[in-house]
This record gives structure tokens, sequence and C-alpha cells, in this order.
């Protein structure tokens, strides 16, 4: 969890708002560090979270998790995470057999039309324990990254049906919250990705964009961050909805200054 | 509607928006991820609530508890919502899916049976277009709007508006020019500097259509503040697959010519007439012709052998 970026979205784990999806999105830059953010903040804020990884593997997210000050793997043998690993559950769908669900059964058919599978699976991580203890605040599902299913053969359709329903579920009606990364490949020819980006603009709350800088790389200014909020509720707040801000990235923290004040530079 | 001030300009903004809402048929709604227009929607339909109307809303894209966020009681209680939202596919197999799904809801909605004047909102357009064929769609909204009453359809009901919010930047100009063909009025959403703009684009059937900017505010709860402002009616046309110019005003010759200007036209003779004066003039052979000469003199080193006069010509 990155102070600075708290202190630039006005939040704390303390008083983590409820309901929402935030889409994270990145341009010509990586924005993992964003996931390594969202990930250690909703396990601060004492939520139960199921995190949907299909990028890295287990042990590379509890390193970055512990630089971060939280341990991903004490909180999955208390139950508070609930990880789906791509990289490794992937390879178990052809070895067991066909009957059995799995959340990734859409890899096995060769025409699978929906993410039906994976979205249960999300249902059962996140719904509320049946023995009355309600020992964490709200569920998070936490998808790294949407881009990956367009990769794997689903279209953007199916994947905006998936989180529409980890939505209803999630969002309206276990009040909870949900963060998903996509790419923007910034290709004019790639629709599908391009349909999945901004149909998920739509829906979300709350859009974080990184993005490269424009003239190339730079040591001391990694890339810059769009933040755009999306609230129908407060119709009236027009103003001051869209904040730019750059950054760099720190062995354990990210920094954000305005554009151009790069404490380098000045 | 709630006009700011000032009564001429006000009134003809309201007249502006009237037509937005007071016209029946397909109203388009298009809205971007920085200028979001549900609050228009919902702006538009706690009007129609106001005015006594019976609303229905499929909802496809946010819960009844999201949409309903914002109206008062009064106007919840006109609003018919009908949730494709939490289960369209009939996954959870709980019983409370929509029959029929997303296309079914969509033809339920024409199967009115309350008289008096309805207005239907589509929340959104743009999810039943990734989810059904454009044509199917475009059917399914042409029978909206142009609904009869149950009984046989006679005596004609009152026209049915349609609200359809469409998010422009997930379909390609195909889809969107098919449903704006369809759309009597289409209103686009942009801004500039916090300020939120409506690009009004009115298609009256047998009219010149009318195409107007506005500013405006959505107040909190939800009724539409149109505010002062310049009346920027000569912007380019944010549509580019409407032409924006009048087809008459480059034209190089004259339509409509005054009685003056037809007589001078009428009686100027034409050089391909040919008249029995014009024959006469090249029959006979003019004064000028038979005098004429050619007057040729020679240069002083010109050498001009009388012998062959083609010398130089070097055959």
């Amino acid at each position: 969890m990155f102070p600075e970026l708290n202190n630039l979205l006005n939040t704390t784990p303390d008083r983590a708002e409820q309901g929402k999806l935030t889409l994270l999105c990145d341009a010509k830059t990586d924005g993992s560090f964003l996931v390594h953010h969202f990930l250690s903040f909703y396990l601060k804020a004492n939520c139960k979270v199921c995190f949907v990884a299909l990028i890295q593997s287990f042990s590379h997210y509890n390193i970055v998790g512990q630089k971060l000050g939280v341990s991903l793997t004490a909180a999955r043998e208390c139950g508070q995470l609930v990880f789906l690993e791509g990289l490794k559950s992937s390879v178990d769908v052809f070895f067991r057999a066909q009957a059995e669900p799995h959340p990734l059964q859409f890899l096995r058919e060769a025409d699978a039309g929906n993410l039906q599978p994976l979205y249960e699976f999300v249902r059962e991580a996140l719904k509320p324990a049946d023995d009355g203890q309600a020992a964490w605040r709200c569920p998070v599902l936490l998808v790294d990254d949407l881009s990956v299913l367009l990769s794997l053969g689903m279209g953007a359709v199916a994947v905006l049906d998936f989180i529409h329903y980890c939505r209803a579920a999630v969002c309206w009606e276990q009040k909870g919250n949900i963060v998903a990364l996509v790419h923007d490949s910034g290709d004019a020819e790639d629709e599908e990705n391009d349909i999945l980006l901004n149909g998920l603009s739509h829906q979300s709350h709350l859009i974080l964009r990184a993005e490269g800088l424009a003239t190339g790389f730079c040591r001391d200014v990694h890339g810059q961050l769009k933040i755009l909020w999306r609230t129908p509720s407060q119709p009236a707040a027009h103003r001051d909805r869209s904040l730019t801000y750059q950054y760099k990235i720190q062995d354990k923290s990210v920094s954000f200054f305005a554009k151009g004040m790069s404490p380098a530079i000045l | 509607v709630t006009a700011s001030k000032g009564a001429g300009q006000g009134s003809r903004r309201t007249l502006e928006m009237e037509s937005v809402w007071g016209l029946g048929g397909l109203v388009l709604l298009r809205d971007s991820v920085e200028w979001e227009g549900r609050s228009l929607l919902k702006a538009l339909v706690k009007k129609s609530a106001l005015c006594g109307e019976q609303v229905h809303i499929l909802g496809c894209e946010v819960s009844e508890d999201e949409f309903r966020e914002g109206f008062d009681s009064s106007i919840n209680s006109r609003l018919v919502y009908h949730d494709l939202f939490r289960d369209p596919f009939n996954w959870s197999q709980a019983g409370e899916a929509l029959p029929g799904g997303p296309l079914g809801a969509l033809r339920a909605l024409c199967r009115r049976t309350e008289p008096g004047p309805v207005t239907i909102a589509l929340d959104s357009l743009s999810w039943l277009l990734l989810h059904l064929p454009c044509t199917t769609l475009c059917q399914a909204l042409c029978a909206l709007s142009q609904q009869h009453s149950p009984l046989g359809g006679s005596p004609p009901v009152e026209p049915v508006r349609v609200l359809g919010l469409l998010h422009m930047e997930l379909h390609g100009p195909g889809p969107m020019g098919a449903l704006s063909s369809l759309a009597q009025t289409e209103v686009t959403l942009s801004g500039t500097a916090g300020q939120a703009l409506a690009h009004i684009l009115c298609q009256r059937p047998r009219q010149h259509p009318t195409h107007q900017t506005q500013c405006f505010s959505i107040l909190p709860d939800f009724s539409l503040d149109l505010q002062e402002g310049p009346l920027l009616e000569s912007q380019p046309h944010p549509d580019p697959h409407i032409p924006p110019v009048e087809p008459t005003t480059h034209l190089t010759f004259n339509l409509n010519l005054s009685k003056k200007e037809r007589e001078a036209k009428d009686s100027l003779t034409l050089p391909f007439q040919f008249s029995s004066e014009k024959q006469q003039a090249l029959l006979r052979p003019g004064p000028s012709q038979a005098t004429s000469n050619i007057f040729y003199e020679p240069d002083v080193y010109d050498d001009l052998d009388q012998e062959d006069p083609d010398d130089d010509l070097d055959v």
C-alpha cells in the first residue's frame, strides 16, 4: 500500500468505500504497482479478498506483498485471501476428470461461450460465512489482468459478462468492491481489447490510468497517473473529477508529484 | 426544467430541450467515459414521472437500487423497473431472471396494457447492442416506438417516448448509423473545463433537421439546470456521419431569378440558335471581306529567290 496514493484518492484502509468498481489501466508502461497497492490495501483493511492472478505466480505477489507489509501466505492460511493461481491451475485443467468443474474450464473447451465457471468460483470464494463469523469487513475481487482472458480466446463481451455478474454478486449483493486491470495496447486494430476497456470504463466508479511518458524512458519520472472519478450518484460534483500526476516507483513505495515537478529536476 | 435566468433566452432554450423531451419516438443519449449520460437519463425520467406518465426502465447496467437512488418516493412509485442487471442469462438458476433473456425483456415492453403516455428508458442500449444483433435490436426499437393499443390498434394511443443511453466508444459507425437513422432526436454529451454540453440534433419528419448546443448541469435531486452561456449554434457538427452544411449554399448558379433577371435571360440569343438574320449575314459577303488585302514586306536580309520561293524550306 502506498500512502501517497491513498492521499490522492482521499481514502485509508479504515474508511474504504464499498460497492465500487475500480478500473486499473496501463498504456505503454507496467501498471502492476497499482495491483500490488490494492492487494495490500484491502488485506490491511481486513477485507476478504479473492485474487484471480493470471499473470504472475503466488510467490511473486507474496514477495512484493512482504515489501509492502502484508503476508499473503498468512492471509491465505487464515482464510482472508483466496488465491487463484492461473499459471498453475491452467495446467491442472488438462489433468483432471472433465466432469469436475474448474474455474478455468474455458481453456479446455473449443468453443467456450462464457466464463460462468470462473464467476461461480468467485461467488463461492466470497460468499458470507455460514457460521455467523463476520470476521471480514467486505468482500473484494481483484483480477490481474482481464486482457489475458482475451489472449486465451475469450471474447470481449464474455469478459464483460463475467464482470457484470461479479458486480451483481460482489458490489451489489454483498456491498463489496472489484478492482481489475486491463492493458491498453494503444493498437486501434485490437477491437476486442478496446471494447473491453471502454465497456469496463463505463461501468466503473474510479479509473486509474498509468501511462508511460510520451517523451520516452526517464530515470526520475517513470510515468504519469490519470485519476478519473465517475460518480453518477454525485452529479453536481463535475469539477476536479480528473487529475493527472507523475510518479516514480521506488523500492518500497511510489512517490507522486505534479506534472513537471519531479524533485530531480527542481 | 428550470432555466436559470433570462426569460426570453430561457424560453428559447427550454423550447429546444422540450423538443428532446416532448417528441415521441426514439431519443438517443450518446455519452462518453468522461461525460457520463446516466444522470441526464435520470433527469429526463424524473421529468416524465413528474408529468404523470408511466415510466418503464429496462435496467441492464446498474442495479435497481442504484438507479432509484436520488429520486424521492413519489417519483419512485411511478417507475417500473425491469431488472435485467441481476441475472441476465439465468446463470444463478434462482428464478430471478427475466424470461426470454434480453430480447424477451425488450419485446415484453412492447405489450403495454395501461392507457396514457408512456416513457421507456433503456439503460443501456449499448448493453443490448453488445448482446443482440443490430438488425434485431433495430426492429425491436421500431416496434417499441410505434406500438398501438392492445385492442386492435384503433384508436392509436399516445406516442411512446423511448430514451436510449448509448456509449459512443463501444460501437462502430455501422450500428451507430443504424440507430441514428431510427432516432427522432440525438443528444451527444461532451464538455469543456468542467461544464457539460449537450449537442442536440432533432430530426422531425418532413422538416429540416435542427442542431443546437446547450450548457447544462444536473442537480443532486436529478432536476435539469439549463445554464447561461453562449448558444453555440455555429459550432462544427460533432457528428461526422451527418453532412453539416446546407447543400444549396455553394452552388455556381442561381436557383431563384427575379422577374427582371428572367426577362433578360429570355431575351438573350444563344450562340447556337440559328435565325434568318444570322443566315443572311453569313450568305452575303460583307464589305470588310471585299476590301481585305494581305500586305507583306520582306526583311532586308531575306534571301528571296524568285525562281525557287521555297528554297528556305530546305526540301
